[in-house]
């Protein structure tokens, strides 16, 4: 393990006022397997940093994105990265995006930003591209190909509608908007991943970084990327191929043929798991162990980051959940998908894990 | 006298008679309308469930998208965590009061009616299961 001296120790501990109360992070460490090496990397996703007015902003969602990057701070060893996974701001304000990269400026960590619609359909990306991150991207990372994907575009009839930026923006932030429309990656982002991809043997193990999942879960939520199958058969020429997205603010982990898919959990609040809504059906993943029923009166319940250990191109995902107890999901060889450490046999199972 | 009482007899039971024939007979005209003053009660229980309520711009969907795991159909139930039995209605302003950062709203005030109506529309068809935790 590495030792935290005196001096990094305070450097670490004036990042928040919750030194005394955040954990030190127990990372085994594996020195380098060829070309892929083992590491780690830290996830923070759905801040939705809200401005009220002047210099007042959400108290709770601050403070979630606040503990977050304390935690991850104290990560020992450090992560090789930090990926942001979205929704950084509530509503595309400038105020928000600012505010919140203040509060991520306290990580000493390169951070591999993906964005949210929260934070593109006010200006259309514009501040994002200029001062945060293009929308699309890769890098390649010990033996591992990353792909940050931008999969919250949405078709131009829906967009054209709106006169008024806000207007626009409010639409598309109302989860269960009737007058919604579904996510896609687009013709250009396919191209573009198309092309990204095209030099890399089938060996290479790949992992995409998106917003929405690249899967239909639930459309009435925009669980939903409506071109995932297209994107998906882009993919399909690879051996290990891993997406892990955010905006659905809860754990859910699947297996399409090929991808192996994890969710990021949010730092701002739980959102209700789609079978809960009893109007209409979804298709959640059936291999999923669902977390814990969210407890209103403890407020960072249903709340967490996450961070991947990446071995042999296969992502074990642990989720640190606040007030809850932590979980761990890995990549099963012998399944051929994604199980719970500890609850997946369906007589482990505790009552909390049940929604209804 | 005797003839007095049958008159009054016969009126009464005209009354009684007339009065129930007018309670039996509504018209389907009768029901939409009803129907419509229940649904327009509850757009405006939808409208404040997506408005924020409070001080801080936090409104109810963004923790429950269609009112989801507010499970209207378990209340009146022991809230574990005020230690006594309550009501959806007691658990709606303790949201209003906590994450909304807001006032309470009477009991009985038509905002209050409307978010339960709301809230319950988006929970019909669920079976009763008063206590279920």
């Amino acid at each position: 393990m590495k030792k935290l001296t005196r001096r990094s120790f305070l450097k670490k501990a004036a990042i928040g006022g919750l030194a005394a109360a955040a954990p030190l992070k127990m990372v085994e460490v594996v020195y380098g397997q060829g070309a892929q090496e083992k590491f780690t990397f830290a996830v923070i996703s759905d801040a939705h940093l809200t401005h009220i007015k002047g210099t007042k902003f959400v108290r709770n969602f601050d403070e979630g994105l606040e503990r977050a990057v304390t935690e991850v701070s104290f990560m020992d060893p450090p992560p090789d990265f930090v990926v942001f996974g979205g929704d950084l701001a509530q509503l595309g304000k400038k105020e928000e995006l600012e505010h919140g990269l203040e509060k991520l400026s306290k990580l000493s960590l390169p951070i591999k930003f993906v964005i949210g619609e929260h934070d593109f359909y006010l200006d259309m990306g514009e501040y994002w591209q200029k001062h945060i991150a293009p929308l699309n991207y890769s890098f390649d990372h010990k033996g591992v190909h990353f792909v940050v994907l931008n999969s919250i575009l949405t078709y131009d009839s829906w967009i054209n509608q709106f006169k008024d930026p806000m207007e626009r923006m409010l639409g598309m932030a109302r989860l269960d908007n009737p007058h919604g429309s579904p996510f896609i990656v687009g013709e250009e982002g396919r191209r573009w991943l198309k092309k990204d991809l095209a030099k890399l043997s089938p060996d290479t193990p790949i992992i995409v970084l998106t917003h929405s999942p690249l899967y239909k879960i639930f459309k009435p939520w925009n669980f939903w990327t409506d071109d995932a199958e297209e994107v998906q058969a882009i993919l399909a020429r690879f051996k290990k191929v891993t997406v892990m997205h955010g905006h659905v603010h809860q754990i859910i982990y699947n297996q399409i043929g090929n991808i192996t898919f994890y969710a990021f959990m949010s730092t701002a609040w739980p959102w209700p798991y789609p079978p809960t809504y009893t109007q209409k059906p979804s298709n959640f993943p059936k291999i999923t162990v669902m977390m814990n029923r969210a407890d209103p009166f403890h407020e960072r319940d249903g709340t967490g980051w996450s961070w991947a250990e990446v071995a042999a191109g296969r992502v074990t995902h642990h989720y640190e959940l606040w007030e809850n107890t932590p979980r761990t999901v890995y990549y099963d060889e012998k399944l051929g998908h994604p199980v719970d450490k500890d609850y997946q046999d369906p007589s482990k199972r505790i009552p909390p894990q049940i929604h209804y | 006298m005797f003839n007095k009482i049958l008159v009054l007899l016969a009126v009464f039971g005209l009354l009684v008679f007339a009065s129930n024939a007018r309670s039996d007979e509504f018209t389907k005209e009768d029901l939409k309308k009803w129907r419509e003053a229940f649904m327009e009660v509850v757009k405006e229980g939808e409208r404040l469930f997506h408005s924020p309520l409070g001080r801080n711009k936090v409104s109810c969907d963004m923790c429950h998208p269609n009112a989801a795991n507010t499970h209207p159909e378990t209340y009146p139930k022991f809230q574990k965590q005020l230690g006594k039995v309550v009501e959806l209605r007691d658990m709606i302003n303790w949201c209003i009061q906590n994450p909304l950062e807001g006032d309470p709203l009477p009991l009985d005030d038509p905002r209050m009616i409307a978010l339960e109506a709301y809230i319950k529309w988006e929970r019909r068809g669920v079976p009763l299961a008063p206590g279920k935790h």
